[in-house]
């Protein structure tokens, strides 16, 4: 597999043989890239990148294999950090039942992933534009209520005092450890992703996105295979939560605001939905603009400048970060760039 | 050739991850990091906040110990989480070893949680007025220069009842710690002399429409005590214009501040006559205050009077600028002398004398005040009477305060 992929439905025959180059030498730059970077460079912007990389992916598979656009990832990943609040421990004298982290972990996700489901078996009667505004409903419905309420979400201030946990004698959320276990879940999830889109069932899903009457003709069950689809991408986004709330060691209705919504959007669009590396270089660049802009421009202005190379980035390829390497490769492919006689 | 197309990819991915940390730092300079609302519903807040922490540098000449001060600016939204993310950039990532703010009540609390983890960086509080974020389980290393949120009500309760005679008050604020607290100085007092506060409605912070709100408030109120901040408070206040509301008013500390009077519209009309309390009264004649009103009105697109957000970033730059002159710039201990020195700092302020408590809490003069139009028809806080050095506990005895509770919706209750 190659970072150029236009078309991910295209099966490749040799698709294990061909992992090769570019997948090594990314692999391989990120392994290192502790080496060389200041904590704050891996957890901040790499750890970051990476947790909003996975719940950008969440939505990739759904936008980008299924045709179903969403803006309630957030909500979901934050349905997952929630749970780690509620049923883990917190310091906030608000429930924290304190159960250990390797169940409640798992159980956060399933959480997301059945919550997740569940929004998607509402949105899937419905199609494209509708789509997104059930989706941006729940999301803002979520948003008040649990800014609201005091009983099971702690309402605005949330919940503080969330600790990674701490096995094999490290500490997950020093810098080093919490990178690796962030590379660990979203390479997981991109090979998974992977994976899954050349599996039956991905070509399946992409099959009804491209045309949902014909597969029902055949005999498929469209709304079960969407439906699944959900499920695997709150699977996804329940996991990048719960690295989320681990990050930040706090949750509050703040996380799941609808600015973090359309956030996500951004990043799946910024990065390319047509590959799942799309949402990843969408989050670090997004992740960078949106923490060195105010010393770019100062206080006043910042938010307009990211918005204005939002703006350029889809205005120039309108398919996102992925649209330009497309733009690029002829331009790269001259002669005077291939390597040796 | 795909392999060298993949190189110079993985390659332009790594160096952009990395340049950026190569940063340098100067010895003859020092870094000061200031956390305001530069976004969201509170940003006219940050923004004075902001121009009240540049007078402070300016008044002192822009060196602390020697130094020379490079501010570094982070923006949050009032959300904790975002006051936490930018509060870690300014330390993890510029390197400050002193940072002021952040602005609002959640915030502060969340900032104060994060200080435990960067026992070698002195935090001082911005504008935020929770009560619990130094009153229970505080941090070693965050002071607060500034009053909290029931501190500022002081004097405001007993006024209400005795001065203004209202009996029945219904209460309209934010739905998060820093109303709770205003609204617990507020009953503090009132509950105490008699008066009743029969319906309280807490709204989500930037709420834009209030029609719900103001349909459900009781007709047989003699007021309304409205605790609500920035836009919140210009939104409210002019929907209750429009809906023929005519209950007079009684003002949280922020809710007649110069951000909101300085407002265009029809507010104004709403507001004048309307009492309220805080730590700044805008016609304070005392020559301190006069000066320190010329020095902010220097600042770019100033208000006529420097607002609360200006007065408490002043003090706590202020704060931080004399503790760092004390130790002469010098933190590479941690800043444990730094700290040192600023729990044990006293200082006049153009508000009177402000000094801290075991806390790291200030004890300061409060301003009883009320609406009225100046000379040139700007809206102005009267001074009606100052209450002279207030402490957290709002001279309650500590134990006997504690026992009431922390603040919340329903703590107090007077129905």
């Amino acid at each position: 597999m190659s970072l150029v992929a236009t078309t991910p439905a295209t099966a490749r025959p040799a698709f294990l043989g061909k992992v090769g180059a570019g997948h090594i030498l990314l692999a391989a730059a990120l392994i290192f890239y502790p080496a060389v970077a200041t904590d704050f460079f891996l957890t901040q912007i790499g750890g970051y990148s990476l947790i909003f990389g996975m719940i950008g992916l969440s939505l990739m598979i759904l936008a980008g294999y299924g045709g179903m656009v969403s803006l309630a990832q957030i909500t979901i990943a934050g349905i997952a950090g929630y749970a780690v609040a509620i049923f883990g421990l917190n310091n906030s004298n608000v429930h924290g039942f304190g159960w250990p982290w390797w169940i409640v972990a798992p159980f956060a996700m399933l959480l997301a992933a059945t919550a997740s489901a569940l929004i998607g078996w509402i949105a899937v009667r419905t199609e494209g534009i509708y789509t997104i505004m059930i989706t941006l409903a729940i999301a803002t419905a979520a948003f008040y209520f649990a800014q609201q309420n005091y009983m099971i979400f702690n309402g605005f201030p949330g919940f503080n005092g969330l600790r990674a946990p701490e096995f094999w004698g490290v500490y997950w959320r020093d810098p080093v450890p919490f990178y690796y276990l962030c590379l660990g879940c979203a390479a997981l999830a991109y090979a998974a992703v992977l994976y899954c889109s050349r599996s039956t069932f991905g070509l399946t899903l992409q099959a009804i996105r491209d045309n949902p009457r014909r597969m029902r003709a055949i005999g498929y069950h469209v709304t079960a295979h969407k439906v699944f689809a959900w499920f695997v991408s709150g699977l996804i986004a329940g996991l990048a939560g719960v690295l989320l709330i681990w990050f930040n060691g706090r949750v509050s209705s703040g996380t799941i605001n609808v600015a973090a919504a359309i956030n996500v959007l951004v990043i799946a669009v910024i990065g390319g939905l047509k590959h799942p590396i799309g949402p990843f270089l969408g989050a670090v660049v997004v992740v960078l603009m949106q923490t060195f802009a105010i010393d770019i421009v100062g206080a006043e202005r910042f938010n307009t400048l990211i918005g204005l190379v939002f703006l350029v980035i889809v205005f120039v390829s309108p398919d996102g970060i992925l649209g330009l390497w497309e733009r690029l490769k002829p331009h790269l492919a001259q002669d005077s760039l291939r390597p040796g006689p | 050739m795909r392999l060298h197309r993949r190189s110079l990819l993985a390659l332009a991915l790594a160096t952009g991850l990395t340049a950026p940390s190569l940063a340098l730092a100067q010895d003859d300079t020092i870094k000061i990091g200031l956390l305001a609302t530069f976004e969201g519903p509170f940003t006219v807040l940050g923004e004075d906040g902001e121009r009240g922490a540049l007078t402070a540098i300016e008044e002192l000449g822009g060196t602390a110990g020697g130094k020379k001060i490079e501010i570094v600016k982070g923006s949050s939204d009032a959300s904790p989480d975002s006051a936490v993310r930018a509060a870690r950039k300014l330390v993890e990532q510029d390197g400050v070893k002193v940072l002021v703010g952040p602005l609002s009540g959640d915030e502060g609390i969340a900032v104060k949680d994060y200080a435990k983890t960067q026992p070698g960086v002195t935090f001082l509080n911005g504008a935020s007025a929770a009560q619990d974020t130094t009153f229970r389980d505080p941090a070693e290393n965050f002071f607060r220069f500034g009053t909290d949120g029931a501190q500022w009500m002081a004097g405001l309760g007993t006024y209400a009842f005795n001065d203004k005679g209202y009996k029945n008050v219904a209460v309209v604020a934010e739905d998060y710690s820093f109303p709770y607290t205003q609204v617990f100085g507020f009953m503090a007092e009132f509950c105490k002399a008699g008066g009743k506060v029969p319906s309280k409605s807490w709204v989500p912070i930037g709420n834009k429409d209030y029609s719900s709100v103001i349909a459900a408030l009781p007709d047989d109120v003699d007021a309304i005590y409205v605790a609500l901040g920035g836009a919140d408070a210009v939104n409210f206040l002019s929907q209750y214009q429009q809906s023929g509301g005519s209950a007079p008013l009684i003002g949280g500390s922020i809710t007649v501040d110069q951000t909101v009077l300085t407002s265009q519209g029809k507010t104004r009309d709403v507001l004048i006559g309307t009492p309220a309390a805080g730590p700044t009264a805008d016609t304070n004649d005392a020559p301190a205050w006069l000066a320190f009103t010329e020095a902010y009105k220097k600042q770019p697109n100033a208000f006529p009077s420097p607002s609360l957000f200006a007065h408490a970033y002043y003090i706590n730059m202020k704060a931080a600028i004399l503790g760092l002159n004390e130790v002469k710039g010098d933190v590479s201990d941690g800043g444990a002398n730094l700290r040192a020195a600023l729990s044990k700092l006293s200082f006049d302020t153009p508000t009177g004398k402000v000094s801290l408590d075991k806390n790291r809490n200030a004890v300061a003069d409060i301003y009883l005040t009320e609406v009225v139009e100046g000379p040139d028809g700007n809206l102005l806080n009267k001074l009606i009477k100052v209450v002279p050095q207030v402490n957290q506990t709002l001279g309650i005895d500590e134990a006997e305060f504690k026992a009431l509770g922390a603040v919340s919706r329903d703590n107090p209750s007077c129905e």
